[in-house]
């Protein structure tokens, strides 16, 4: 129950923002409307990029607010507050999960709606799959968020640790150069990354018309990353502070 | 009179700085106690050691019987932070509302909060948008929506209006009489006279535990201000303080 009442406070408080929620659906049709006029005249191009930014801006913006909003319930003495309540940590942990989850699950439906109906995006597999890996990449987003923020102490630091932990991810994950393409040192580091499954994923729903096997495997290791971090988080909300 | 609150031998260093040297009070059930001292004193630090948030070095808090920061207390202690620690993004009632319901509690005792703390008019206005006072009292309603039975008040009159404070004051003391245990922070000391018991720390000692009566005869004075100020020049002279050990020759001035 205090889950449930966790995220709806979350939600609550996004909802306040009205331009927060604004941008969340706005900013990504608005960027895939460029991508869509960049690419007009190289046919293909579109398909393959539209298709994997779907799955990358939820993760890059779920990580910003997360972290900011994790950041401002320690600095605002809340965090300890809480922790001086009957909530677990993994009431507030799940319920920014959740919260976010569902966030994402808007902003995604928006934007694949946006690029499957308007812009043309083609793929073999069904639109659904799309939305289902934005919305676990979005929870990636989040969970590492939450994690990054245990270790800023301002907005400033923490609005920089998404240049230091999701653009080597994105860069890495065979989006600029193709995996096979790449020195086997940094094949290595891209495949500890999350992000390169999450991509991997997207294509596999691009190239065929059933799921496959390897989406699923994919699928299952952004999830466990998602687990990974959120534990690793837990692990920095301390209830005693010197 | 049975304690609600033991503290014995307690030692808390934040960072390298020691803030409490070896304190030990007691605090009886069902009483509302006034925490006094300059700031910077450690009365902060002893209020989180209470909740069970503060890093201890040594020395033990003991709460209704259980060691400070024991799960089964958090539904048994509410904590005013000094700084309001409310969500600025939500309205006055959903943060009532919030608080309550990881108590447990429903939307009528949230309610009710908010009453208490006179902000029923801001019931519905965002605590963002409210002034200092008003931001404070909706920190307070969260802190006193579960009616527990360990209530630690950070300083939870300051920035109010005298009317407000006089209502503040008679909403502790009925929580005192329906058998909470109250510690409050203060630095007014008409506030302090309020109080059944004082506690007076500076640097870190006790250097004064008893009531607002009994502090004001010690010191032979019926100001309380002239009475802390006698204690503390007492104690800073080198007049030896009763846990002193044998080396009282030789205090520094």
């Amino acid at each position: 129950m205090i889950l449930l009442h966790t995220t709806g406070r979350i939600l609550r408080q996004l909802r306040h923002d009205r331009r927060t929620v604004a941008m969340l659906v706005a900013v990504p049709t608005l960027l895939l409307t460029l991508l869509y006029f960049m690419y007009d005249s190289q046919p293909g191009v579109f398909d393959h990029i539209a298709l994997i930014m779907l799955g990358v801006f939820p993760f890059i913006i779920m990580f910003l607010i997360t972290s900011i909003a994790m950041l401002r319930e320690r600095t605002t003495g809340t965090l300890e507050r809480l922790l001086t309540t009957p909530l677990r940590k993994t009431d507030l942990l799940f319920g920014y999960g959740l919260a976010f989850g569902v966030a994402a699950a808007v902003q995604a439906g928006f934007a694949s709606a946006l690029a499957y109906l308007l812009l043309d995006l083609d793929t073999q597999g069904a639109a659904g799959y799309v939305v289902m890996i934005a919305v676990a990449n979005a929870v990636l987003g989040m969970a590492l968020g939450l994690l990054a923020s245990a270790f800023a102490k301002t907005e400033f630091q923490a609005v920089q640790f998404m240049p230091v932990l999701a653009v080597p991810q994105l860069l890495l994950c065979g989006l600029f150069v193709p995996r096979e393409l790449m020195a086997g040192w940094l094949q290595a580091i891209s495949d500890v990354l999350p992000l390169t499954y999450a991509v991997e994923a997207l294509q596999e729903v691009g190239a065929y018309a059933e799921p496959t096997g390897t989406m699923w495997r994919d699928f299952a290791i952004v999830a466990g990353a998602v687990v990974v971090a959120l534990v690793a988080a837990a692990g920095t909300l301390r209830r005693r502070t010197p | 009179m049975t304690s609600a609150i033991e503290v014995a031998d307690l030692v808390v260093h934040r960072g390298a700085r020691p803030v409490l040297h070896g304190l030990s009070c007691t605090i009886p059930e069902g009483s509302v106690t006034g925490l006094l001292g300059p700031s910077g004193s450690g009365k902060t630090t002893l209020m989180r050691a209470i909740v069970g948030v503060q890093v201890v070095r040594s020395g033990t808090v003991t709460v209704l019987g259980r060691p400070a920061g024991d799960a089964k207390l958090r539904s048994e202690i509410g904590y005013l932070t000094q700084a309001p620690s409310v969500y600025a993004d939500l309205t006055v009632r959903e943060n009532a509302r919030y608080f309550a319901a990881l108590y447990g509690l429903g939307q009528a005792e949230a309610d009710a909060a908010v009453r208490d703390v006179g902000l029923a008019e801001a019931a519905s206005q965002l605590v963002g948008n409210l002034s200092g006072g008003q931001r404070s009292r909706a920190s307070l309603a969260c802190a006193i929506v579960s009616k527990p039975k360990v209530l630690i008040l950070d300083e939870p009159t300051v920035g109010q209006d005298p009317v407000l404070r006089d209502e503040l004051w008679a909403q502790f003391r009925g929580l005192a009489e329906s058998g909470s245990t109250l510690v409050v922070s203060s630095h007014v000391m008409d506030e302090a006279n309020r109080c059944d018991r004082l506690l007076l720390i500076r640097e870190g000692l006790l250097i004064a535990d008893d009531t607002p009566a009994a502090v004001k005869a010690s010191a032979g004075t019926e100001d309380l201000d002239q009475a802390f100020l006698t204690l503390i020049r007492r104690q800073g002279t080198g007049v030896p303080a009763p846990r002193a050990t044998g080396e009282a020759s030789e205090v520094p001035s």
